[in-house]
């Protein structure tokens, strides 16, 4: 089962390649599809009938208890023959339908061709949450046909309306499904349905399944989607529409009728759902002009009853919607695959503009008049082998102590079929007939075209199957009644063509004679319609219902959205301040669990410390030049570090020291381009509700503070690091071994945040050219000649203007710049036990790059290091994650390291643990990273400067 | 050995209020760059939360440093603050890249309000739709009697030559 499955989509993923290799011949291919679905359904025939039930188990989503549960008992064997077989045939008559040259065949190939996967996994799925996704499959492959022709607006808004009704039932259903598997216990469709729920749970599930089945069988008061969706191609009319995605409802409640029809609330509803859409649907029919439209209002009807059949409980009744679902498929599928031939053939569907077809267009009229015939419940049809069936359980409910149900029920089934008798006249004779109102002489039929056997072969295939079968009704019998024996209630049914004098045929024989009488007096049914009210309430329902949606969706977009940056931060920190904020005060008021207590230091040093930052960091709010607030930001940073040293994190303070002062080199170098002070802004109230926030979340943070050590009652996880450092990762520096082994994953992740953050900021700057070349003097057009050919140290420093150049720095430069290359080498080698590691030793070799920018001018960068700073992140990222994927492959955990003690001449014992090699990738990105910013936001803004500058001392000449 | 003592000190708790407070002063001002430095305050208060979060002072978390008596430090606390400085640091030179773009711009680094979300609250408060949607308009026909004039893009190839009629 999963084989074919798994080929129907792998021919839709092909099918577009094919489609422009083949051209439509390519539709032939893509019908192996459904054809083997079909055929592996008939090859199990006899396996489904012994009761030894083909299936197929795979594990998905084990967490979530998914799995690809496929089990082809004997419903799901007779919706893939029809699903299968419809669909084959439909495929080859699209070859010969579309015009050579349609534009996206392709894409409507790949679609229609999954759509068949999807009603494939659909009926046989036996895991509840697999239906929902095969479900929901079939809604958005729907959608995308039915909107095949998306430039034109009427296929725009079908397919939108379509979508959005049977998503809502789909959710409906969704929520249905869940209450059966949590009811249950299981997600097994077989298991379910063998034990079914019971009280609220079960009446639950029962509405909300009822819900899902009426948007997808499109019955009221969801129906008008089905009516617009013929904006579609007629062979997704023919297929989705009449034949397969529109059965998934029936199919829904076919399967689970055995279990939940005894419910009242299931019988009501299906009784009135589906007998209200039976005559409702029959009723429009007959007052339509297109015959597209007259097929789907039929289709509507006919939905209604197969689902009033299938929905009842009845053993009876079960096997007569059995025969009519198959009926159903053939005759209908063929029906629109007639008028698909029709309008091809003459270019128009208007049946008031056809006429004399059945001269011109024989073979389409014999297909049309056979699968009409079985459409309207004419002996010996599989239609009509179906109906007397159904007439006669109904009946039997009727004389054997029904209810006044049971006789409203047989009424309506009554009424609707010769409904049915007499739209489907109205069809044959709109369709074939010949019309004086059209031709006044009658022997000048509409012109048509020659007809391919490829338009003609499929429905006449279908029409004659649909006399075949109904010829053997016995075989359909012994097929289908094991399915409808699971029915709780009521004596098993027959499938018989002649049932003998009895008071069914005579109901039957005046549904034909209603029928036709109403057919015969159309003028005056049609008069009275239109006397009549006309019951198309519901679209506009809908489309009321669509606009007051985009309404208050409007009006919660303008309510939340005040597009200001202060008033979403403004409600974030409300947040902040009010939740935690009220459960502090809470546990303040009322008592605490563990008593709150804090000391005044752990060292008095923290005390002066502290001032400073209190200080600096008020000082800096107040701010209002540039770079004051910047400096004492710095500061703050700065006394920052000297905290985490007295707390004892040395490495903390190392790494803050270190981005602190990159932080305020980046910062100085962009505030150099931008006003010196910020904007003045008056003096307003929202400053003062700025301020009483800020206070507020100081408050808060200060409680959440003393409140979260407070809280840890139990071992810290990190009481074995020490130990683990040691053993597992062979380091003394606990952090460094936390960083780069026992939580690498988390360092992995950050580098790559690195990494991301250096590509923003370089596409922020770089404008033009994003990955440019680096800025070497012997590239650089404002560079004196010469200037790069004498190896020099500092060469490019002679590019900076004289005014700018300081000796003493140049020549501290020369000093530090490999002191502190060495310095970060050490860093990085030592850190596994000492304070260091990849990001200090990253951020020492990042600040000498600085220094020898600062000193020779936006030449100088490249020139000390001449590589594209993505080339250092990427190998960065690439040696740390590949020491990971070392260790994967090694047979061992992600990121786990080894540790070797070599045997060095000459130096001694090397104590190497693989995690240096992680740590060497961290160093490289924090360098590539530094780079990026130097790059961006030191030489491309030097070089932005200049230009600007030059161009207004042009414009300053050119205006003289 | 870690020995778990988390009595928060007052100084530190006072320090991350501080910086959190002045911090958000500044994040809730209309300036790019005050905005920046607001947010890098509160990433200095937070730092400060966690390390307190992981106990009290102690001694450096490197094995074989200080006595096995005296306490040390939480070094996973320390680890997770590491990680976040350095991010902090990326964070800081990308928004600071944008207040420069910005100014570039607009000739300041100010936060302006979205002026496209003012433009759909006034229309919400009109009850009128934000933009032209041609497929939601009325046209007077149900669906149904629309889709009746989409015709396929048919075969329409006279030289059919195997036909039938």
């Amino acid at each position: 089962m999963l084989p074919v499955l798994l080929l129907t989509f792998l021919l839709a993923l092909m099918a577009p390649a094919l489609v422009s290799w083949l051209g439509r011949r390519a539709f032939w291919v893509l019908a192996i599809g459904p054809a083997a679905a079909t055929g592996y359904a008939l090859a199990n025939t006899s396996r489904v009938l012994a009761g030894d039930l083909p299936v197929s188990r795979t594990a998905w989503v084990p967490g979530l208890q998914l799995s690809i549960d496929l089990r082809l008992d004997l419903l799901a064997w007779f919706m893939l023959l029809v699903v299968g077989g419809v669909g084959a045939l439909v495929l080859v008559y699209c070859s010969a339908y579309f015009a050579r040259d349609a534009l996206g065949t392709g894409r409507f190939a790949a679609i229609f061709t999954a759509f068949a996967g999807a009603m494939v996994g659909l009926v046989t799925s036996d895991d509840l949450l697999m239906l929902f996704v095969f479900w929901e499959l079939t809604t958005v492959f729907s959608y995308l046909l039915i909107g095949h022709y998306a430039d034109r607006k009427a296929s725009r808004r079908a397919a939108m309306q379509a979508i959005v009704v049977t998503t809502a039932g789909g959710l409906a259903m969704l929520v249905g499904l869940i209450v059966l598997g949590v009811g249950t216990g299981t997600w097994r469709i077989s298991e379910v349905v063998a034990d079914p729920p019971t009280g609220t749970p079960a009446v639950v599930a029962a509405v909300c399944l009822l819900a899902g089945a009426a948007t997808k069988s499109a019955l009221i008061p969801f129906h008008f989607w089905l009516p617009a969706a013929m904006a579609a191609p007629t062979p997704v009319s023919a297929y989705l529409h009449a034949a397969a995605m529109v059965k998934a409802g029936v199919y829904l409640v076919a399967r689970f009728a055995p279990s939940l029809s005894d419910l009242p609330v299931w019988r009501w509803l299906v009784v009135v759902l589906g007998g209200g859409t039976l005559l409702l649907g029959g009723y429009r029919a007959l007052r339509q002009h297109d015959l597209k439209l007259v097929l789907a209002f039929g289709t509507v009807s006919q939905l209604g009853l197969i689902i009033l059949l299938l929905g009842s409980g009845e053993r009876a009744l079960a096997l007569a919607g059995l025969a009519l679902l198959g009926a159903h498929a053939m005759f209908k599928a063929a029906l629109f695959l007639v008028v698909g031939g029709i309008d091809v053939a003459t270019g128009t569907r208007d049946l008031r503009k056809l006429s004399g077809l059945w001269r011109t267009m024989p073979f389409t009229t014999a297909a049309g008049l056979l699968a009409t015939a079985s459409m309207i419940g004419f002996p010996p049809f599989a239609g009509y082998v179906a109906k007397e069936a159904a007439l006669e359980g109904l009946w039997h409910d009727v004389t054997h102590g029904g209810d006044a149900l049971a006789t409203a029920t047989l009424l309506t089934v009554a009424a609707g079929s010769a409904l049915t008798v007499a739209y489907g006249l109205r069809f044959a004779w709109g369709a074939f007939g010949t019309k004086r109102s059209v031709a006044p002489q009658v022997t000048v039929p509409t012109p048509v075209r020659r007809q391919p056997w490829l338009l003609v072969g499929p429905p006449l295939a279908l029409a004659l199957m649909g006399l075949v079968l109904a010829l053997t009704p016995g075989v359909g019998e012994r097929l289908l009644a094991p399915y409808a024996d699971l029915y709780p209630k009521g004596d098993p049914g027959h499938l018989v063509l002649w049932g003998g004098f009895t008071p069914v045929l005579a109901v039957t024989v005046l549904v034909l004679l209603g029928g036709a009488a109403m057919f015969w007096g159309r003028a005056r049914v049609e008069r009275l319609q239109d006397a009549l009210w006309s019951p198309r309430g519901a679209d506009v329902v809908y489309r009321r219902t669509m606009r007051r949606l985009d309404d208050v969706a409007a009006d919660v977009t303008a309510a939340t959205q005040r597009g200001s940056l202060p008033v979403y931060l403004g409600i974030i920190l409300v947040v902040l301040a009010v939740a935690p904020g009220a459960i502090i005060a809470s546990g303040l008021a009322g008592g605490t669990t563990v008593p709150v207590e804090v000391v005044p230091w752990d060292e008095p040093a923290q005390l002066a410390v502290v001032l400073i930052i209190a200080a600096s960091a008020v000082l800096a709010a107040r701010a209002r030049r540039r770079l004051k607030a910047v400096l004492l930001v710095g500061v703050a940073g700065y006394a920052n570090a000297a905290l985490f040293l007295l707390h004892g994190a040395p490495d903390l303070a190392l790494t803050q020291v270190l981005c602190e002062t990159v932080t305020l080199v980046v910062m100085v170098l962009v505030l150099r381009r931008m006003p010196p002070y910020f904007t003045d802004r008056p003096l307003a109230a929202s400053r003062w509700l700025r301020l009483f926030l800020a206070v507020v979340t100081g408050l808060v943070m200060m409680g959440l503070t003393i409140a979260a050590p407070l809280a840890r009652v139990a071992t810290p996880i990190s009481v074995d690091f020490p130990s683990e450092a040691v053993e597992f990762g062979g380091g003394k520096n606990i952090v460094n071994v936390t960083l780069v082994d026992i939580r690498a994953w988390d360092t992995v992740g950050e580098i790559s945040v690195l990494l991301v953050a250096a590509t923003g900021v370089a596409s922020l700057v770089f404008l033009r050219q994003r990955n440019a070349e680096a800025l070497r003097l012997s590239s650089g057009d404002d560079v004196p000649p010469d200037t790069f050919t004498r190896r020099v140290w500092l060469a490019a420093v002679s590019t900076v203007a004289p005014e700018r150049r300081s000796v003493m720095f140049e020549v501290v430069t020369r000093v530090i710049f490999h002191v502190m290359i060495l310095f970060a080498l050490f860093l990085l080698f030592s850190g596994h036990n000492a304070p260091g590691g990849g990001f200090a030793a990253g951020l020492v070799a990042g600040i000498a790059l600085t220094v020898r920018y600062l000193a020779g001018g936006r030449y100088e960068l490249a020139e000390a290091l001449p590589v594209h700073p993505g080339l250092l992140l990427g190998t960065g990222l690439f040696l740390s994650a590949g020491v990971g994927l070392a260790s994967l492959v090694s047979g061992h955990d992600v990121l786990e390291s080894f540790i070797v003690d070599l045997h060095v001449p000459v130096i001694g014992t090397v104590h190497l643990v693989t995690s240096l090699f992680f740590d060497i990738g961290v160093m490289l990105v924090v360098v590539g990273l530094v780079l990026d910013l130097l790059r961006a936001l030191g030489a491309e803004l030097d070089r932005q400067g200049d230009l600007s500058r030059r161009e207004l001392e042009q414009a300053g000449e050119g205006a003289r | 050995m870690t020995v778990l003592d988390t009595t928060p000190s007052l100084a530190l708790v006072i320090a991350v209020g501080v910086l959190c407070g002045t911090g958000v002063y500044l994040l809730l001002e209309r300036p790019l760059t005050r905005v920046l430095l607001g947010f890098v305050l509160i990433g200095n208060g937070v730092n400060l939360m966690l390390v307190v979060a992981g106990g009290r002072a102690g001694a450096p978390p490197i094995v074989g440093n200080s006595p096995a008596s005296e306490r040390m430090s939480d070094p996973l606390a320390q680890a997770m603050v590491l990680t976040s400085i350095v991010i902090t640091l990326a964070l800081t030179a990308f928004v600071l890249a944008m207040a420069y773009r910005s100014w570039q711009m607009h000739g300041h680094d100010e936060v302006a309000d979205d002026v496209e979300d003012r433009r759909v609250a006034r229309h919400a408060a009109l009850n009128a739709p934000a933009f032209e949607d041609a497929d939601a308009a009325e046209t007077g026909e149900t669906l149904d009697e629309e889709a009746a004039d989409v015709f396929d893009d048919v075969d329409d190839d006279e030289d059919e030559t195997q036909g039938a009629r």
